[in-house]
């Protein structure tokens, strides 16, 4: 026979006592490993908030980033070059310029290594009767966007309107039902209509655009343009805008720039405080997931080193009673033959043994309460390393709180206990 | 000279007054010889017992058992002294009562590790018939069959001397005289027992009477 079957065979014999030691190792160990557990699922949780809000942020951005296109697209773009004899009071007044400029300025425009503006388009705008309708309307040609020699290509602004088609403002297709598809004809010439804008409140809901050499040859304004548009991709500030005066006189000496996009520009001004609201809300969900990780750091800073010293006390109660239960045994034992070192090994044993099966209950207890009461996250809150040190530790504690009651059952003198018995 | 004891003295402090348990008592047990102990309750026999088997350091005198005097050695040597060399019995049996027979027969192997002791214990068992009770726990056997798991203990380390306490205190008489054949028989053997008891038959087994009276030997008669 071997000490380990002695252990065993105490342990069947006395499972009560057993199961009751294991119970307060596998409450220390659970209250340890649902507070680790509980931690680090705050941590990826919070991790994964705030990887949320950043792409949550992101989306608003970019969506934000599309409407601002848009709206710059339907205000007609931020930056209009004028010809030199252009009254800016009747261009205001009229809503259109009245004065052209030769057709080339824009490829001098597009050749130039003007970094300010972003896309350039050239158009040719005037207001006239359309006779068909007898109402006034805005006629605009335009070639689509202009390549800038010194740029990569970007995505163009305003699509360009093949010849034959027309794109309609609300106020020229809505009384009439007109849709894409629909054939008209604007003072004498046949078109297609190629799309229907909504309706913008602006002079673009009275604009009818077409291919820019076919309102040349409508308005007799072969090579010529009244108006280039350039959009400036950072109209962020006024000073910019000044800037970008400044660069296009160079290349176009007499020419009038107006800013044209003030509620574009309130629209980024809209944008970078929306984005600041942002970055303020994901700083606040950072800020957030760190309280609640502290908040469980602390709370397991108090409930674990209190399980710990519970289940160390309640370990040595048990252990205690036990001994004293085994007082006739260990005395017996002892009488025939057995050291000081095997009632020691007895005890120790037994409590290691208590150790492991509660550090391996603990873990699992500890595991299930701390993703139970964690809101789920993707990844796995299982650590090996973890669950080596309740394996460890837990057999640890165990037989530091059964040390004292072990000693004193490993010294206590057989003949006092055969005496008494 | 199996067991020898010369002038032990044993007193018990007490907080109102000290007990002199054992007063200047001197007793020899030789091979093969089976002595016997008698005398009043709290004469001493016990404490003599205690003393002779190393499990009571005696105040005075000198002890030796197979030549060795168990007092001289350490506590873990005096541990291992007393399973090689001796074989308690008691009254109370004292049986380990989680272990089935087997494996408290076997008690006394966990200190020397003997791997014949498996081989002696069955022969034990079945000598002192219980081998269809070896599965089973004290508390599952008779009380002759306890105090016969009991002796088998004594003798599976194969001792050089047998100390019994009131070993048939609690035993019928049929259990009686079997466990005072067993001690008789080792005795015959060349080991030699010292037996504390009063029980007037299981003093007809000893070749020696020893009766002891307040702690002193009154009377030493072979």
């Amino acid at each position: 026979m071997k000490i380990s079957r002695l252990i065993v065979q105490e342990i069947a014999h006395r499972f009560l006592n057993f199961v009751l030691a294991v119970t307060g190792v596998s409450i220390a160990v659970a209250c340890l490993v649902a507070s680790v557990t509980m931690i680090d699922a705050g941590e990826i949780q919070s991790e994964q908030l705030v990887a949320q809000r950043q792409q949550e942020v992101k989306d608003a951005g970019k969506k934000l980033n599309d409407e601002m296109r848009k709206i710059t697209k339907g205000l007609g773009f931020n930056i209009v070059v004028l010809a030199e004899d252009e009254d800016i009071a009747a261009f205001h007044a009229q809503g259109a310029p009245t004065r052209t400029m030769p057709q080339d300025y824009v490829t001098r425009l597009a050749n130039s290594e003007i970094v300010v503006i972003n896309h350039l388009l050239p158009i040719v705008t005037r207001k006239v009767e359309w006779t068909e309708k007898k109402k006034t309307i805005v006629l605009t040609g335009t070639r689509g966007e202009v390549p800038q020699a010194h740029r990569d290509p970007k995505k163009p602004l305003l699509d360009l309107v093949p010849k034959g088609k027309v794109v309609l403002g609300y106020q020229l297709h809505h009384p009439d039902k007109l849709k894409p598809g629909s054939k008209l004809t604007i003072n004498g010439r046949a078109l297609e209509v190629a799309k229907c804008h909504a309706e913008r409140g602006t002079v673009d809901d009275v604009t009818a655009w077409v291919n820019l050499e076919e309102a040349q040859d409508m308005l007799g304004m072969q090579n010529l343009v009244n108006a280039i548009l350039a959009l400036e991709c950072n109209c962020a500030t006024i000073d910019r805008v000044a800037e970008i005066r400044g660069e296009i006189a160079k290349v176009l000496p007499g020419t009038q720039v107006l800013e044209r996009g003030r509620k574009a520009l309130a629209r980024a001004e809209a944008r970078n405080k929306a984005k600041k609201t942002a970055d303020a809300a994901l700083e606040s969900a950072e800020e957030s997931g760190r309280q609640i990780i502290e908040s469980r750091k602390a709370q397991a800073n108090v409930l674990v080193p209190l399980a710990v010293i519970g289940s160390f006390a309640w370990i040595v109660l048990l252990a205690v009673g036990n001994a004293r239960q085994r007082r006739g045994e260990i005395g017996i034992l002892r009488a025939i033959g057995l050291g000081s070192r095997h009632v020691l090994v007895l005890f120790l044993g037994k409590a290691l043994l208590v150790g492991l099966v509660g550090g391996g209950i603990g873990y699992v207890a500890g595991y299930m309460v701390g993703t139970g009461y964690s809101e789920p996250v993707q990844e796995s809150l299982f650590d090996l390393n973890w669950l080596l040190i309740a394996l460890l530790m837990a057999p640890a504690l165990s037989a530091a709180a059964s040390w004292l009651p072990a000693l004193v059952a490993a010294g206590q003198d057989p003949a006092v206990v055969l005496q008494e018995q | 000279m199996l067991i020898s004891l010369q002038n032990i003295n044993k007193t018990y402090t007490g907080d109102a007054e000290n007990v002199v348990a054992v007063d200047d008592v001197s007793l020899s047990v030789d091979a093969g010889e089976f002595v016997a102990v008698v005398g009043p309750s709290g004469c001493g026999k016990t404490t003599l017992l205690l003393v002779a088997g190393g499990l009571l350091g005696p105040d005075g005198g000198e002890v030796s058992v197979d030549d060795i005097d168990p007092y001289s050695l350490s506590t873990e040597q005096r541990a291992r002294f007393r399973a090689e060399r001796i074989g308690f019995v008691f009254q109370q049996f004292h049986l380990v009562p989680y272990l089935n027979v087997l494996d408290n027969v076997m008690a006394p192997a966990l200190v020397t590790g003997d791997p014949a002791a498996r081989e002696r214990a069955d022969s034990l068992i079945e000598r002192f018939g219980l081998g269809k009770r070896v599965g089973h726990r004290p508390g599952q056997l008779s009380t002759g069959e306890r105090q016969r798991v009991a002796l088998a203990r004594a003798l599976l380390n194969e001792p050089r001397v047998i100390l019994a306490d009131e070993p048939t205190g609690n035993l019928d008489g049929e259990n009686s005289q079997e466990v005072l054949q067993t001690l008789q028989s080792f005795a015959q053997q060349g080991g030699a027992v010292l037996l504390v008891t009063h029980d007037p038959d299981a003093v007809a087994f000893a070749e020696r009477q020893v009766v002891l009276s307040s702690g002193r030997i009154a009377e030493n008669q072979g």
